[in-house]
């Protein structure tokens, strides 16, 4: 199946995922808002947004294992697309069903809270799936405003509170650094259109242009600011902490999954013909990001703000990823999203099971000795920590997911051995908190006169099995999830065969 | 001829929305700095106009002068956030200094980019935008593009509002509790 995109109603097809996700989000709304709040209305309507959100998840497979394609158009259909969606849509679906337990220990009964999630699902899809500079804008802030709501949505909190707009005024800010961008690179090419850009910056040898050069920078400070690479991430630990414990995870793993899925198919379709040109600032991003993160994040005593480090750091790895520039990084990049969504939005699980609305159970010393009180949960986080850490076996997915960036670093035209270098060795400093953590559950003694651990929910232990089970079994058996990403040209085609020889790294290097 | 009168009025309002922005950036009373932006909105309108956008200039002068200042002049209304001097968000000699600092960097960077040349196949001929103009008068230059190559850019622009819309209630709803 070929999609011509120019015609409204094959458009429509081609983006039916993403529509029927948006209708039934708008459906449920009216719902929503049909009766008066109630604990049992929000559950309502956060099971008909699960129901939802795993009908499109079944579409997605569906057309992902179809191999449809598309001619030129503001929309790309290949199976890089069908691959992040299913990430996203996993991160929405484990967020709802936390969300429901959460909410009801919370007392938040606002149940416009699951379809705000459904929403910013929907524009992580957009932007994975656009190939047009303006669409791309839309599906970024599509999901950053219901995104900025949802940090806020414990009302009651004066810290959920903050945390929204502390994310609001950053993001508003980072959003001014991306349209500026878009407006220079539209300035330099006078288009919009993914592919156009990257075959014009080849045949008029835009390659120098200031105009060009000075709007790739401001889109990358833009960005950056999304996925949190240090030097911008100072936003990420504050507004990770006050947010309600679900979303956070969300925020985490999903958010920085689209935008990290947007910042790729911009730059390997877009500007792989000014690579040596953003090769050297990717770097550096990357190295001071993985640097930053893991070594932060080892003085965090709050469990919250040691996963927003650790969210930081990984960045920083899958950064190696694109700093490789070839289509051989889609794919290690996909496997490592999937991996770290479960591993982090697991840890969080762990987190909304153990807490109680009076002790919300953030602090390391919650977890000391929990083998003792609860082995399933310690067990569980275990492998959270591990795959994170990205241990062999027992960390399951998480080991193959950093051999695949590794792998797609040292396999380019242009191996990148110094940041793989770097990979490794923050990698074995990132395993003094994840280990740290596991030690402190196993082997230190429950404090005397701890508040004892209330029974968890249904919903949590439930995603919390679901997410070992997944990290585990793809962890030993690879091969699917990478066949998935791999099946059809996994990136957008026109602009890889135009991409030159990249420079060598050593040319790169201050 | 024209192309003098074409030159004195460009001047006229560029310097217009200039001093009108510095004055809006410099006021203390939000609403003396909001009727400043007025002023910027409708001389950039004027612009516009001159550039054959004459769809652009109305909308401009319509929804930025029009709705949105109006919007922003009744929040500073309602809020009532009592004497300017005590409000002022202009920070100390620091604030001032890098704000001018940064103004200066994107000034040098405008004009940097200014003196670039694009290549020649992606600059409209001379007349061009006259043309279409005619041919399909002021509104139809935006509509045509705006419903059929991206329309999926406008759909998703009434789907961004709707969310907007819905967080802001949310958010602001009182509470039956």
């Amino acid at each position: 199946m070929n999609y011509d995109l120019s015609i409204p109603m094959q458009l429509s097809a081609a983006l039916l995922p993403d529509l029927l996700l948006i209708g039934g989000a708008m459906v449920l709304m009216l719902v929503a808002a049909w009766r008066d709040e109630s604990a049992e209305h929000q559950r309502a309507v956060g099971i008909g947004s699960i129901l939802l959100a795993a009908g499109v998840l079944v579409m997605v497979l569906v057309q992902g294992a179809r191999g449809a394609t598309a001619g030129p158009g503001v929309i790309a259909v290949d199976s890089f697309r069908w691959a992040s969606d299913a990430v996203f849509l996993i991160a929405g679906i484990i967020a709802l069903a936390l969300s429901i337990e959460y909410n009801s220990r919370e007392r938040i009964d606002t149940a416009e809270s699951h379809v705000l999630v459904l929403f910013a699902v929907a524009g992580m899809m957009l932007m994975v799936a656009s190939r047009d500079l303006m669409v791309l804008f839309l599906g970024i802030e599509l999901m950053s405003v219901a995104v900025y709501v949802l940090a806020g949505m414990n009302r009651r909190s004066g810290r959920s509170a903050e945390s929204a707009l502390k994310y609001f005024l950053l993001g508003a800010f980072s959003t001014g650094f991306l349209l500026y961008g878009i407006a220079l690179v539209y300035g330099a090419t006078g288009t919009t259109n993914l592919a156009t850009i990257g075959e014009r910056i080849n045949t008029f040898n835009l390659q120098q242009t200031p105009m060009l050069l000075v709007g790739i920078a401001l889109l990358l400070v833009g960005f950056a600011f999304k996925i949190a690479a240090a030097p911008f991430h100072m936003w990420a630990p504050d507004v990770y902490e006050g947010a309600p414990t679900p979303i956070t995870g969300f925020m985490a793993a999903g958010v920085k999954a689209g935008a990290f899925a947007a910042l790729l198919r911009v730059w390997l379709e877009a500007f792989p013909g000014v690579y040596s040109e953003w090769h050297k600032a990717v770097w550096w991003l990357a190295a001071i990001t993985m640097i930053v993160g893991n070594l932060v994040a080892l003085q965090q005593r709050n469990l919250k703000r040691m996963l927003a480090y650790s969210s930081i750091g990984h960045t920083g790895f899958i950064l190696v990823a694109l700093a490789s520039g070839t289509s051989q990084a889609a794919t290690a990049f996909v496997f490592y999203l999937l991996a770290y969504t479960l591993a982090t939005m697991g840890a969080f699980a762990v987190m909304v099971s153990l807490g109680t609305s009076t002790s919300p159970r953030e602090s390391i010393e919650d977890y000391h000795g929990l083998w003792q009180e609860r082995p399933g949960m310690a067990v569980a986080m275990t492998v959270f920590m591990l795959a994170l850490l990205g241990f062999p076996i027992f960390g399951g997915m998480g080991f193959f997911a950093k051999w695949y960036v590794l792998q797609a670093a040292m396999q380019a035209p242009a191996p990148q051995t110094r940041l793989a270098v770097i990979l490794v060795i923050t990698t074995a400093v990132s395993a003094g908190y994840y280990l740290s953590l596991v030690i402190a559950m196993f082997m230190k003694p429950r404090p005397a006169g701890a508040a004892p651990l209330p029974p968890s929910g249904a919903w949590s232990r439930a995603v919390i099995a679901v997410s070992v089970i997944i990290i585990l079994v793809f962890g030993a058996w690879p091969d699917p999830v990478v066949n998935l990403v791999n099946k059809h040209s996994s990136l957008g085609t026109p602009a890889q065969t135009a991409m030159p020889r990249p420079a060598p790294e050593t040319a790169a290097l201050p | 001829m024209s192309d003098f009168f074409y030159r004195v009025h460009f001047y006229l309002f560029g310097l217009i929305a200039i001093a009108s922005a510095l004055a809006f950036v410099t006021r203390k009373s939000p609403v003396a700095a909001a009727l400043w932006l007025v002023n910027t909105m409708f001389s950039l309108a004027a612009i516009y106009v001159m550039m054959d956008a004459h769809f652009i200039g109305a909308i401009q002068v319509l929804v930025y002068a029009g709705a949105i200042m109006v919007v922003f002049l009744f929040v500073v209304m309602l809020l009532n956030l009592g004497h300017p001097d005590e409000l002022s968000d202009i920070k100390g000699t620091w604030g001032k200094l890098g704000a001018g600092l940064l103004g200066l960097a994107i000034l040098a960077q405008v004009m940097a980019m200014a003196r670039s040349q694009a290549p020649k196949e992606l600059i409209q001929p001379v007349g061009e935008a006259a043309k279409s103009l005619r041919d399909l008068n002021a509104v139809g230059v935006i509509a045509k593009p705006l419903f059929s190559e991206h329309l999926l850019a406008f759909e998703l622009t009434s789907i961004l509002l709707l969310v907007a819309i819905v967080g802001a209630v949310v958010l602001g709803k009182r509470r039956s509790t």
